[in-house]
């Protein structure tokens, strides 16, 4: 399964949830679909986009958050999947990508080291350890029409919800991302706060 | 317990009168009664963390919300958000108002506190974090009102080191 797919598939239900991605690829590749102002790339601090998706949620609890994470990521800041399982946002969606590399920071660069896996190449199970975390709703899924289903499902519905998504360690066809991080940062509240009224 | 129930009132009253609705926090002795506070009052928001860096996550989404937050810690929770501090607060330029309990220094009883506070300072100095200290009750909202302020207006994080004469009454 590719990200790229996944995300395509998932694209269009975007439109109206704020989304925050992780660096490297999955901010590349959800990009190269369309940049949008509802999007915010987290370009460093691994980890804590789902931290910052917990802020939002919490703070906006009619408006649906969409965290996409990486299994790299995760494994950072494991605590903060407890944090946000007893927080229990219903309004929360934590997509995780599994390529079982650390490929956006070296591990799939050119002429970078082929592979530096993580631990989810060895068997540690993010969607186990979400659910063990409290998760009510945590998914393992390794086809595309799995993840198509269980994201819609989430993306629609009203239970914080964690789906984990084995994904090729395939490398974006590009990283370019040509909206200016502090660009990106003010464009994001701008949409987050002047939609109608919504809390 | 001797921690000053009268000055956490006044802190946590500061951070109230400052728009603050949203607290994260890990609990040390001296934060006990303003964690209390927060859990009291239906007003306000609090996260309870499991490790302080996602502290900084959490007010940089509430901030995009357009909520006002406050994280409450320790020296070494402090110590130990730095990557987060550098890699979103100061990186994407994010409000983040941070009440450190300042331990470890003149008067401090417990061999396990006497380090981490000796590079708070040196550490936000190095950061070009502004900070500065809250000893007095009559300088408390003050203090924290200018922290907010400036935090806003500089799009910085910054912090306010709570001093043991302000938290802590000696047994008599």
């Amino acid at each position: 399964m590719k990200r790229i797919d996944c995300l395509r598939a998932i694209y269009p239900e975007l439109d109206d949830c704020a989304v925050v991605t992780i660096m490297g690829a999955v901010a590349a590749e959800l990009y190269s679909l369309g940049h949008r102002a509802n999007f915010f790339y987290l370009e460093h601090a691994m980890g804590l986009a789902s931290s910052i998706g917990l802020g939002i949620a919490l703070s906006k609890p009619s408006r649906k958050v969409v965290v996409i994470d990486g299994d790299g990521s995760v494994l950072m800041n494991l605590g903060g999947l407890t944090t946000i399982a007893r927080s229990r946002p219903k309004n929360l969606v934590h997509l995780i990508f599994d390529n079982e590399t650390l490929l956006s920071v070296g591990g799939g660069a050119p002429g970078g080291y082929k592979w530096f896996t993580t631990a989810t190449s060895t068997g540690s199970d993010l969607a186990g350890i979400a659910k063990a975390a409290g998760y009510p709703r945590s998914q393992l899924v390794r086809e595309l029409g799995d993840f198509e289903e269980a994201a819609l499902d989430a993306i629609k519905g009203d239970e914080l919800s964690c789906i984990v998504a084995k994904v090729d360690a395939e490398m974006p066809k590009s990283f370019l991302i040509d909206v200016h991080m502090l660009e990106n940062r003010f464009e994001f509240p701008r949409w987050l706060q002047s939609k109608g009224g919504v809390n | 317990m001797p921690v000053s129930v009268a000055n956490s009132q006044l802190v946590y009253d500061a951070m109230k009168g400052v728009g603050v609705t949203l607290v994260s926090a890990l609990p040390e002795t001296w934060l006990v009664h303003l964690v209390r506070m927060a859990d009291d009052d239906p007003e306000m928001t609090l996260v309870r963390l499991a490790k302080e860096e996602e502290g900084v996550g959490i007010s940089a989404g509430a901030h995009f919300a357009g909520v006002k937050s406050a994280m409450l810690l320790q020296n070494h929770g402090f110590l130990q958000a730095i990557n987060g501090i550098v890699g979103v607060s100061l990186l994407y330029k994010i409000p983040l108002l941070m009440l450190i309990t300042d331990r470890g220094s003149f008067g401090e009883k417990d061999p396990w506190q006497t380090e981490g506070g000796k590079y708070t300072r040196p550490v936000l100095d190095a950061l070009h974090i502004a900070h500065d200290d809250l000893t007095r009750p009559e300088e408390v909202q003050p203090k924290v009102a200018k922290a907010m302020t400036l935090a806003h207006s500089s799009l910085s994080p910054v912090a306010l080191l709570l001093q043991r004469d302000l938290m802590w009454e000696e047994p008599k």
